[in-house]
């Protein structure tokens, strides 16, 4: 794959960035971009790419890591399900340190839980296949990239009459999320940095939606430091020129109408609902739940736990990261109490969460 | 989370693939996707494949920037 050599070439950054800045004079007043996309974030990041614009460019990050957000109430069910006898809990790796309101997934499993870490969906199945005396419960989170992988491994476990494979249900919406945020007193966003690989599922509409509504450019953008200044330039050109719109930066994997075959699946497994995001509250539509042909695998129907003593803690400003409102250098317990190794909130859990991505490459 | 990586499909047998990345062989599976051939660059997001690379398009949009001055 040769074409990567050029995204990486230097001397092409250098004269973008050189554009970055003529158009930062050009408008000359602050100007805030949001990138929605956790892998966006870490680049951002690790290539020091915030450093590199001018004053009044502000490059902030919003809410793009789906650990992250899933609610302190689902944390506290994987917990309860994970106590109860012959269940085996199956995760994806991120989930496991995530703090619930008194414990985390990972000291369970120091307490002797039966809990797993997979890489895919598929892998989960073939946990429940392999151990046919046992409740195997997948902890489904993730956005439109992974939700549609999670679908279609319920319909092949359907079609196997797998009797033993239930998920937790915690998927979640991007477009829907934007718009809160769009109408949030307080945020001010003059664009988004779109996030590629839920763009790979979704294609453009929910964009231009949002774009011609709110009057903010969308550039969906790729993942190498090039893809993402090149977004910013675009998203200032179109700011300068009053010509708000969706511009595909990410060609080469992005289709215009998306994968509708993913889409396809995803919705004939799951129905749109209402749904709670750590940190920021019910976002209306932002929320996937099987469909009645799905519900024998539906492990809170099955399990009906009910928490009522989730809380957060107070201290954590997670919520008002995740909007964009503050900054992980506003948080008095970053760095001091709050890191990787013991993540006080969410945020700080996964590689792509906003503060763990600033501890690793943005401390000052 | 939604990490996810180009690799070349080595052989494509129903619905899975086995794909490489450098010296890393994987098995994926493909049945979200349309006509998957050897050869291929899809995206590989948690043991699927999401989609194709078009490498037409990765070449385009270095175009995009010589317009730029
Ligand atoms: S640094 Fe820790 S406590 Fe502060 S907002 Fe981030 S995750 Fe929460």
């Amino acid at each position: 794959m040769k074409y990567i050599e050029q995204y990486r070439n230097t001397e092409k950054q250098k004269e973008i960035i050189k554009e970055i800045h003529k158009y930062g004079k050009l408008i000359n007043r602050n100007v805030n971009i949001m990138e929605v996309c956790g892998t966006h974030t870490m680049i951002i990041g690790k290539y020091g790419i915030r450093k590199l614009m001018p004053e009044n460019i502000n490059l902030i990050s919003g809410p793009g890591c789906p650990v992250c957000v899933t609610p302190i109430n689902y944390i506290d069910t994987a917990i309860e399900l994970s106590k109860i006898k012959d269940v085996i809990i199956v995760t994806f790796g991120d989930m496991m340190k995530v703090p619930g309101s008194f414990s985390s997934l990972e000291k369970e499993k120091a307490n002797h839980a039966e809990i797993f870490v997979v890489y895919s969906p598929i892998d989960a199945l073939k946990i429940a296949q392999d151990n046919k005396d046992k409740k195997v419960i997948f902890l489904s989170v993730g956005f439109e990239t992974t939700t549609p992988l999670i679908a279609q491994t319920l319909k092949i476990s359907k079609e196997k009459n797998i009797k033993n494979f239930y998920i937790l249900a915690g998927n979640k919406l991007i477009p829907p999320v934007m718009e809160f945020l769009l109408r949030e007193k307080d945020t001010e966003i003059d664009g988004f940095i779109c996030p590629g690989h839920v763009s790979v599922i979704i294609g453009l509409s929910n964009y231009i939606s949002i774009s011609e509504r709110f009057n903010v450019p969308c550039v969906i953008s790729g993942f190498e430091p090039f893809d993402i200044l090149l977004s910013i330039y675009l998203i200032l050109k179109s700011i300068k020129e009053n010509d708000c719109k969706v511009i595909n930066e990410y060609k080469r994997t992005v289709r215009e109408n998306g994968n509708i075959k993913a889409r396809k699946v995803m919705y004939e497994v799951f129905d749109v609902v209402d749904d709670e995001w750590r940190g920021i509250g019910l976002v209306k539509n932002s929320g996937l739940k099987p469909k009645d042909k799905f519900l024998d695998f539906d492990a809170e129907k099955k399990f009906k736990i009910i928490n009522k003593n989730s809380k957060e803690k107070k201290e954590c400003l997670c919520g008002e990261v995740l909007k964009g409102k503050k900054s992980p250098f506003d948080c008095p317990l970053f760095e001091k109490i709050c890191n990787p190794e013991n993540p006080y909130g969410p945020c700080m859990v996964s590689s792509e969460g906003t503060c763990s991505a600033y501890y690793k490459y943005e401390r000052k | 989370m939604c990490l996810a990586i180009p690799m070349k499909v080595e052989k494509v047998e129903g619905d899975f693939a086995i794909v490489s990345i450098g010296n890393v062989k994987r098995e994926v599976n493909i049945s979200l996707l349309e006509n998957v051939k050897k050869g291929d660059y899809v995206i590989v997001h948690a043991g699927f494949a999401i989609e194709k690379l078009d490498k037409k398009e990765a070449e385009k949009t270095l175009e995009i920037f010589k317009e730029i001055k």
